[in-house]
């Protein structure tokens, strides 16, 4: 009954989401007050009818309701109870259901909140909106139903794949999706822009925030699963140019574009156009994505199991949207007049600049994961595109990003001398290149990647803590004026000032842990003692261990720096007698400075197999994308962008 | 000034956009030439000359009973049932690998022996790769 709920309730969204996608969008071009005021209530009832049925999903997971192909397939009754409701999404058809639920949600938040939109705009962005839910819900009932039925129940379910019974990888998909989809809202905004043949600054005010939202959850989302990668998958490593992985960080990328050129379009009324383009690229880059996971036309270390026809449907969405998007763009891009005129050396320029290297290194990573797939139809021959195609390609456009970032951001609008605007740059500058140099001269041997990548960090770091002394004029009023001055930034000054800092802290995690992490693997017997870069580590032993559904062999292995015990790691060699599979779970001690990083292999003769790793400042990349995703929420929640489109400022009474 | 202001900045800007794409044109042409690893079958490893430098992936099914360790040294016979490869690896191998499943391997030909760098084995119990399905259809073993 349940599961037939849900199901039923998925097709009253349907219906819902039709009647959305076509009514207020004939009422905004015909001036029907009525009609337009549908979307409304529309977008309400879809958002409840799709939450209604993934409560029912839900609840035939908690319950374990094994009538239910998707739960016999992806559950087990001994599973924990985290993990029966991460379960829901951690398969095809529930994941799929996520994502809808998240595309009805945004577009319930703007039907509730946007009262001050203007109401031809928010009927056409409601529309769009729906359409994309109409393509989307009919995946889901023609290929992906996930309320499906068994006639022989069996006696208890097949678990979910082990791999994904963790804390990090539970959160992880519904991260991404809020960032995928959020992105579907920008693209809204763009199509009914492009329909309505305006942009102003209240437009990108609005979107500004969907944009940061959306990036925001795609940084929180893609960090947790790399931060997984490094724990679970036993190699230490944190970043593997996968196809899948490629597939989240394209609209990153084009999202990170999209909110700086934003910035531009409220600030100065120019790159209107452009931003327009981003925006309808960045939905496009979470479609190609979605299409590349779906589809399994790239052999990826992800997958779901999958089959052709959903294949060739997403395609056929991802056509219609890109292809629709763009069209519409190439007719209507022209009526989207730019005001404003500005000299290359500005602000402006600077995020220009920011722009086409974001732009250009999305084309590298584009061309870098789909290449296979060319080659296959094209060439007729298999292959694969390594991490050394991107760290050619991809990272110099980085590290122009990151030695030009703290001179554009410190450039005053409209126009600008390098020499004076930047001369209080001259500090971090010297400071930086002096610390590279520093490193440079005190590595013996080894890669030259560390300085450069040390400088970079350090540049990015303390040319953003000049912008800030500079902003609140601290050298000429003095310290506590300055203070003063500093607290009242508001609050995009300081979502900037975190944002351009996370990445610096970032860069300088990838960049310490790639040039100076090492690795040891051996055969160690129980009690074995081995030296690695200043620390002791002794194999104590290891034990049987019982998890909820799981048995497991758990070592420890003491760490000494000197005579002091720094940590017990515990690695594990778990085996899930369900899938009857074996998974690793790293022992990881973790601090500021370093962490030591131990995996168990097999046992054999007398011994056991044990990789060790130590990762100076490896905690720092994740660290990074925290104070990101933190200063894109301070920029988010700017007083501005909350009272959008109003002139009413709220004031003190 | 014959030309607007407005235009000047446009055309500006296309250039530096052009330019760009020509750097990464290049950067791209670079590295595929040691970005790309070719995927072969047992049976292209036998039948081709293969340079001892070139890094490649060689995928199919792990033959049974070939698997030996010694230590972190690893060797196992990689087939598609039509011809065989010998494959040394030091190091742990994934979790999911075992004797008469699929798997890829990424290294170089060094006399006749597959020294690999790297071993996948995929996320899920029942996978097998795509490429190791389509070497082992053309060899006629493997059916849908």
């Amino acid at each position: 009954m349940i599961a037939e709920l849900g199901h039923l309730s998925v097709i009253i969204a349907f219906m819902v989401a039709i009647v959305q996608s076509v009514i207020p969008m004939i009422g905004a071009s015909k001036g029907y007050v009525g009609w337009m005021d549908a979307a409304r209530p529309a977008a309400i009832i879809q958002f409840l009818a799709i939450f209604f049925a993934f409560i029912m999903l839900t609840v035939s997971f908690i319950t374990s309701d094994f009538s239910v192909k998707l739960v016999a397939s992806n559950s087990h009754s001994l599973k924990p109870m985290l993990y029966k409701v991460s379960g829901v999404w951690g398969n095809h058809e529930g994941s799929m259901l996520l994502w809808i639920l998240i595309l009805a949600f945004y577009g319930a938040l703007v039907a509730v909140f946007g009262n001050r939109l203007p109401i031809i705009l928010k009927a056409r962005v409601l529309s769009v909106q729906a359409m994309i839910g109409v393509a989307f819900i009919a995946f889901l009932l023609f290929t992906s139903n996930p309320f499906e039925r068994l006639s022989f129940p069996p006696f208890d379910g097949k678990d979910l794949n082990p791999l994904l019974q963790d804390p990090g990888l539970a959160f992880h998909p519904p991260f991404l999706y809020f960032g995928y989809v959020g992105l579907s809202m920008t693209f809204s905004f763009a199509i009914a822009a492009l329909i309505q043949g305006s942009v102003d600054a209240a437009w990108a005010r609005w979107v500004r925030p969907w944009a940061l939202l959306a990036w925001i959850t795609l940084t929180i989302g893609i960090a947790l699963g790399s931060w997984w990668a490094y724990y679970e998958l036993g190699w230490g490593g944190w970043w593997f140019w996968d196809p899948v992985e490629n597939a989240s960080f394209m609209p990153w990328l084009i999202a990170v574009a999209l909110l700086h050129s934003a910035i531009v379009v409220e600030k100065r009324e120019a790159l209107k156009s452009w931003t327009v383009l981003l925006a309808i690229l960045g939905f496009s880059f979470s479609l190609i994505g979605t299409f590349i996971v779906r589809s399994g036309v790239i052999t990826s270390v992800h997958a779901f199991a999958n089959d052709p026809e959903r294949g060739v449907f997403i395609l056929l969405i991802l056509i219609i949207a890109i292809g629709g998007g763009l069209t519409l763009y190439a007719f209507r891009a022209s009526s989207l007049r730019s005001g404003a005129i500005f000299s290359p050396v500005s602000r402006e320029g600077g995020l220009i600049l920011n722009n086409l290297l974001l732009v250009v290194s999305t084309i590298v990573v584009f061309v870098g994961t789909i290449w296979p797939l060319v080659a296959e139809l094209v060439l007729g021959r298999k292959l694969s595109v390594g991490a050394p195609f991107f760290e050619i390609a991809f990272t110099p456009f980085m590290v122009i990003l990151a030695i030009s970032l703290p001179l554009g951001a410190i450039l005053p609008w409209k126009r600008a001398q390098i020499k004076r605007a930047g001369s209080p740059l001259i500090g971090a500058l010297s400071l930086s290149l002096a610390l590279g140099l520093l490193i440079w001269s005190l590595q013996t041997g080894g890669r030259i990647l560390a300085p450069i990548g040390l400088a970079l960090s350090a540049w990015v770091i303390l040319g953003t803590l000049t912008d800030l002394i500079v902003r609140c004029r601290m050298l000429e009023n003095g310290f506590f004026a300055g203070i003063r001055r500093l607290i009242k930034l508001t609050r995009a000054d300081w979502g900037k000032a975190f944002a351009h800092i996370g990445l610096g802290l970032t860069i300088f995690g990838i960049s310490a842990i790639t040039a100076w992490e090492t690795e040891d693997i051996r055969v160690a017997k129980i009690g074995e003692t081995f030296e690695m870069s200043g620390y002791t580590f002794i194999f104590d032993d290891v034990t049987k261990v019982n998890g909820k559904n799981y048995s497991s062999d758990m070592g420890t292995i003491s760490a000494y720096e000197g005579k002091k015990l720094v940590a017990k790691l515990k690695p594990e060699k778990r085996f899930y007698p369900v899938q009857r599979m074996p998974t690793t779970e790293a022992g990881i001690n973790s601090t500021f400075k370093r962490d030591l990083y131990v995996a168990l292999g097999d046992f054999q003769n007398d011994g056991w197999t044990i990789r060790t790793y130590v990762k100076p400042f490896a905690v720092w990349i994740w660290i990074g994308c925290l104070v990101m995703a933190f200063g894109g929420l301070m920029s988010m929640t700017d007083r501005r962008l909350r009272f959008a489109s109003t002139n009413k400022i709220r004031r003190k009474i | 000034m014959a030309m607007g202001l407005k235009k000047r900045r446009r055309i500006q800007l296309i250039v530096i956009a052009v330019f760009f794409l020509i750097v990464a044109s290049i950067l791209i042409g670079f590295a595929f030439k040691d970005g790309i690893e070719f995927f072969r079958s047992p049976s292209q490893v036998v039948s081709e000359n293969i340079n001892e430098d070139e890094v490649f992936r060689i995928g199919g099914l792990v033959k049974e009973n070939s698997l030996l360790k010694d230590g972190n040294n690893v060797s196992f016979i990689v087939t598609d049932r039509a011809n065989e490869v010998e494959v040394k690896f030091v190091g742990i191998l994934p979790d999911l690998f075992s004797e008469g499943t699929g798997m890829i391997a990424t290294g170089r030909l060094k006399s006749n022996i597959f020294e690999a760098t790297e071993i996948l084995a995929k996320h899920d119990e029942n996978y097998m790769p795509k490429e190791v399905a389509d070497a082992l259809k053309e060899q006629g073993v493997f059916q849908e």
